[in-house]
């Protein structure tokens, strides 16, 4: 085992965490020692594969504000967006595009020369009158240049990494003020050694968990790590039931077309070759917000209009946009359809249906990347940023774009925060034995116990939440993904690993991704049990409407005693309001 | 390269399989294993794997890791030729395993297939098909890959050109995956070489208007491990999973160098 002391550790090197270090090493006013770790390899984490743009009310080939992107945000997230954090979103929006310009993002660019700016779903001029210009964009390459330019930066301030070091706990030291956050505890994957890093200041970036689904744009490794690591300390999580799933995935495959097609004037057809949209939301029809629009498809399916051999998919149309726009704006989008379907959509449209995408719930943080261990109280130490966090500025679902800038402002914010608190603060004594939980955790999975093999049980796992926790869900279904995910967890006690090796065991660590992706599957399932409403992200089908008298709150899920078979209490936290009255959602 | 070949039945290999989808046909994926913890020296192992024409290759290695030999190691992540984590020689040639399909790769009239995988080269291979890593990114790192400018920052953004944004267009997609690089045989002969992902991206920043570091960068690739190394065998180009034009890229450079000042 090794030790390791810092002011500033990173977990994650994703959009979130790389903005994180560069806040801490260059925007804070003294350099606190920091390091950033990851799983992967830099530049490896999937804010590489955002490909539409970032939103930010520049107002370069429109009139535009960041009160209309406010604004936007909050309907979008169909009101339960905390409005004192989307302010600060979009607010800092303008500022969080133009220092990544700085950094060198190479934006596509206006007659003018200043950054381009395109439409996406749900950004409108004027709160609704119709789609606005506001997502700044390098072609369908945004995320692609951000983790880049990030990444690009960290080398120019020689932000140390430590990669493919998996970190699988963090260290709580009880004080009398309460729980503080005094380091983390990592795998390192080439060795199979663990190390303890002790910290003055711990963020946490660590992405999605995508892959309780089959059909995803999510990469492998998006497990969900940060929250469950998060949520087995006993540490709540929030608004886990809303789990965003993309309108347009690569029939079949799940990889992401960007909304970007659709903001460049693609449309979106049914077997028929009708502009289904048009019925489902009559002003801004394609570039409705993703949660309208993937409802929408799956019902065109479900009433039979699908198209394809088995009717189950609907078609992007982008015939028309020509093949200069699909080659120079959409060029990737372009080549994945060529690759993966043998579509060529300068000629023909493409097959789509929606795809697990983003998860708007996560680690409860306030407006400066703290987390928060109850509605009222912080972890001191503790911050997080990103996907893996839930400020929440996303609400019951998310805009298109808003991820990008999610990750810049919250991830500079988070790691300001960091960086400030471990310049005040001194490193306090970790717990005693802080190693335990992960050797534990390693060798018991190493131990032959059983015959259950990883890849069975993830795959019956994707298969009944795609099933059964997909974009509709019924009271029945819920019962069902909730059932198998019980029993899929009775089967995991009995886990087979086969690689027992120290030196870059990869099996290993699939296992124990599944375990987390089990954990957070429950949660789910269990928040969509018991929110009996639709709202943005969240379908029902038995409870079709808002229901803003009894659900108009955030949820809080905590995990109740020790072991995968542990309880889940379910408690609730008001949202934040401050100049949106909630209206029905038309577009 | 010579090795011992071992063949594995698909049957009984690691508990029962997944069912066979329709229209799937056997392949046979002979891959490049080495373990330093129990492996002397690297060994060929054949596997049979059901798999559809539109699989990737990718698949295809994730079914022997999941169900045949869950030793099987190799990097991978995004799935889909975002991430550059799985590089790797397939069929001899330089690519990710996600980008190519099965059907790609048949053998015509009905012959049965076999299709070879082994570690990109000139990296110190760790562990089956992952490698060292750290001697390409360093080569990344040395070239100043960052955006220099000098002066007060402007309020705005900077302002340029549409044609001048279009004039780095191409070596701004690099995803960092090596294909290019360990298909270089300069690199492989020469570990000190630069290789051409560290010049694709010195032209990224060299031939962006808003930099001002072009000397510094262009100094070190002046340099013996530098860009004259490069002996325009046009590999990297055909390797690059991005569709760079490579070679034409280093070409920019070292014009960039003959005809400064």
């Amino acid at each position: 085992m090794q030790f390791h002391k810092y002011d500033v550790v990173i977990v994650g090197a994703g959009g979130a965490g790389m903005r994180a270090a560069l806040a801490a090493a260059t925007e804070a006013g003294h350099a606190p020692r920091t390091a950033v770790l990851t799983k992967l390899y830099p530049t490896r984490s999937h804010t590489g594969a955002a490909q539409g743009g970032m939103c930010a009310a520049l107002a370069n080939v429109e009139e535009d504000n960041w009160e209309w992107h406010t604004f936007d945000t909050i309907k979008g997230g169909d009101y339960l967006v905390d409005q004192d954090a989307a302010e600060v979103m979009a607010k800092e929006a303008i500022d969080a595009v133009l220092d990544l310009e700085k950094m060198g993002l190479p934006f596509n660019r206006t007659p003018e020369g200043r950054i381009d700016q395109r439409r996406f779903g749900g950004h409108t001029r004027n709160h609704g009158e119709a789609a606005v210009r506001r997502a700044c964009y390098a072609a369908d390459r945004t995320g692609h240049m951000i983790l880049q330019t990030l990444y690009q930066n960290c080398v120019k301030h020689g932000i140390e990494f430590f990669n493919e070091f998996y970190v699988l706990d963090i260290c709580l030291t009880e004080t009398e003020s309460g729980p503080v956050c005094t380091g983390a505890v990592a795998y390192e994957l080439a060795t199979g050694e663990i190390h303890v890093f002790q910290a003055k200041a711990v963020v946490f970036a660590t992405g999605g968990f995508g892959k309780v689904f089959k059909t995803t744009s999510n990469a492998h490794t998006l497990t969900g790590d940060g929250m469950g690591i998060i949520f087995r300390k006993g540490l709540p999580l929030e608004d886990m039931e809303f789990y965003q799933f993309h309108p347009t995935g690569l029939a079949g495959l799940g990889i992401l077309l960007t909304e970007g097609a659709r903001g460049e004037g693609a449309i979106l057809r049914n077997a028929s070759g009708e502009r289904f949209m048009e019925r489902y939301a009559p002003t801004i029809k394609d570039l409705a917000p993703r949660d309208i629009v993937a409802r929408s498809m799956a019902l065109e399916v479900l009433e039979g209009r699908g198209a394809g051999p088995n009717k189950d998919y609907v078609l992007l149309d982008c015939t028309h946009l020509g093949a200069e726009v699909l080659e120079t704006k959409l060029p990737d989008i372009t080549e994945f359809a060529r690759t993966y379907l043998a579509v060529d959509p300068v000629t023909e449209p493409v097959p789509v249906y929606p795809t697990a995408h983003y998860a708007m719930g996560g680690i409860p943080t306030n407006i400066h990347g703290e987390v928060l261990r109850d509605n009222d109280n912080v972890i001191p130490g503790l911050y997080a940023a990103g996907e893996c966090a839930c400020v929440s500025v996303h609400g019951a679902n998310r805009l298109g774009t808003n991820s990008l800038l999610d990750i810049n402002v919250f991830g500079r914010r988070a790691g300001l925060s960091a960086a400030n608190y471990a310049a005040n603060h001194d490193l306090i004594d970790l717990p005693e034995n802080p190693a335990t939980v992960v050797q534990d955790q390693v060798s018991l999975l190493l131990s032959d116990h059983g015959r259950e093999r990883v890849a069975d049980i993830r795959t019956a796992l994707q298969a009944t939440m795609d099933a059964n926790a997909s974009v509709y869900r019924t009271e029945e279904t819920l019962k069902q993904a909730l059932h198998d995910v019980q029993a899929l967890k009775d089967r995991y006690a009995h886990i087979s690993v086969q690689d027992k090796g120290k030196r870059f065991n990869t099996d290993l660590l699939e296992a124990v991704e599944l375990g987390f992706l089990l954990e957070l599957a429950e949660i789910l399932v269990v928040g969509a049990l018991e929110r009996k409403e639709s709202r943005g992200g969240h379908a029902r089908e038995d409870y079709p409407n808002r229901d803003d008298t009894n659900y108009m709150r955030h949820s809080m899920f905590y995990k109740q005693g020790d072991g995968l078979k542990s309880e889940i209490r379910l408690d609730y936290k008001p949202v934040t309001f401050t100049r949106y009255k909630p209206m029905e959602r038309k577009y | 390269m010579t090795a011992a070949t071992v063949d594995r039945e698909t049957s009984g290999a690691r508990g029962d399989q997944p069912p066979v989808p329709d229209g799937a046909i056997t392949i046979t994926v002979k891959i490049m294993r080495f373990n330093p913890e129990v492996d002397s020296e690297p060994r060929w192992e054949s596997f049979g794997v059901p798999a559809l024409p539109t699989d990737r290759v990718l698949n295809l290695l994730h079914y022997v890791k999941w169900y045949l030999d869950g030793t099987l190691t190799f990097r991978r992540s995004c799935a889909h030729g975002i991430c550059g984590s799985d590089a790797m020689q397939i069929n001899g040639v330089n690519r990710l395993a996600c980008k190519v399909l099965v059907k790609d790769l048949m053998s015509g009239g009905g012959k049965h297939t076999t299709i070879t995988v082994a570690p990109i080269k000139g990296l110190p291979v760790h562990k089956d098909l992952l490698v060292d890593m750290e001697p390409f990114m360093e080569a990344f790192r040395a070239v100043k890959p960052f955006l220099i400018t000098y002066g007060n920052e402007p309020t705005r953004e900077r302002i340029q050109s549409a044609a001048d944004r279009e004039r780095f267009d191409d070596t701004t997609k690099c995803i960092l995956c090596a294909c290019c690089t360990t298909s270089c045989p300069v690199f492989w002969n020469e570990g000190s070489y630069f290789g051409p992902a560290a010049i694709v991206n010195a032209h990224r920043f060299i031939f962006d208007s808003r930099d001002e570091g072009s000397q510094e960068r262009l100094d070190i690739l002046n340099d013996a491990e530098g860009v004259w190394r490069c002996r325009t065998t046009f590999n990297c180009t055909d390797a690059c999973p991005r569709g760079i034009q490579v070679t034409k890229a280093i070409q920019e450079v070292k014009r960039a160098l003959l005809f400064r000042r």
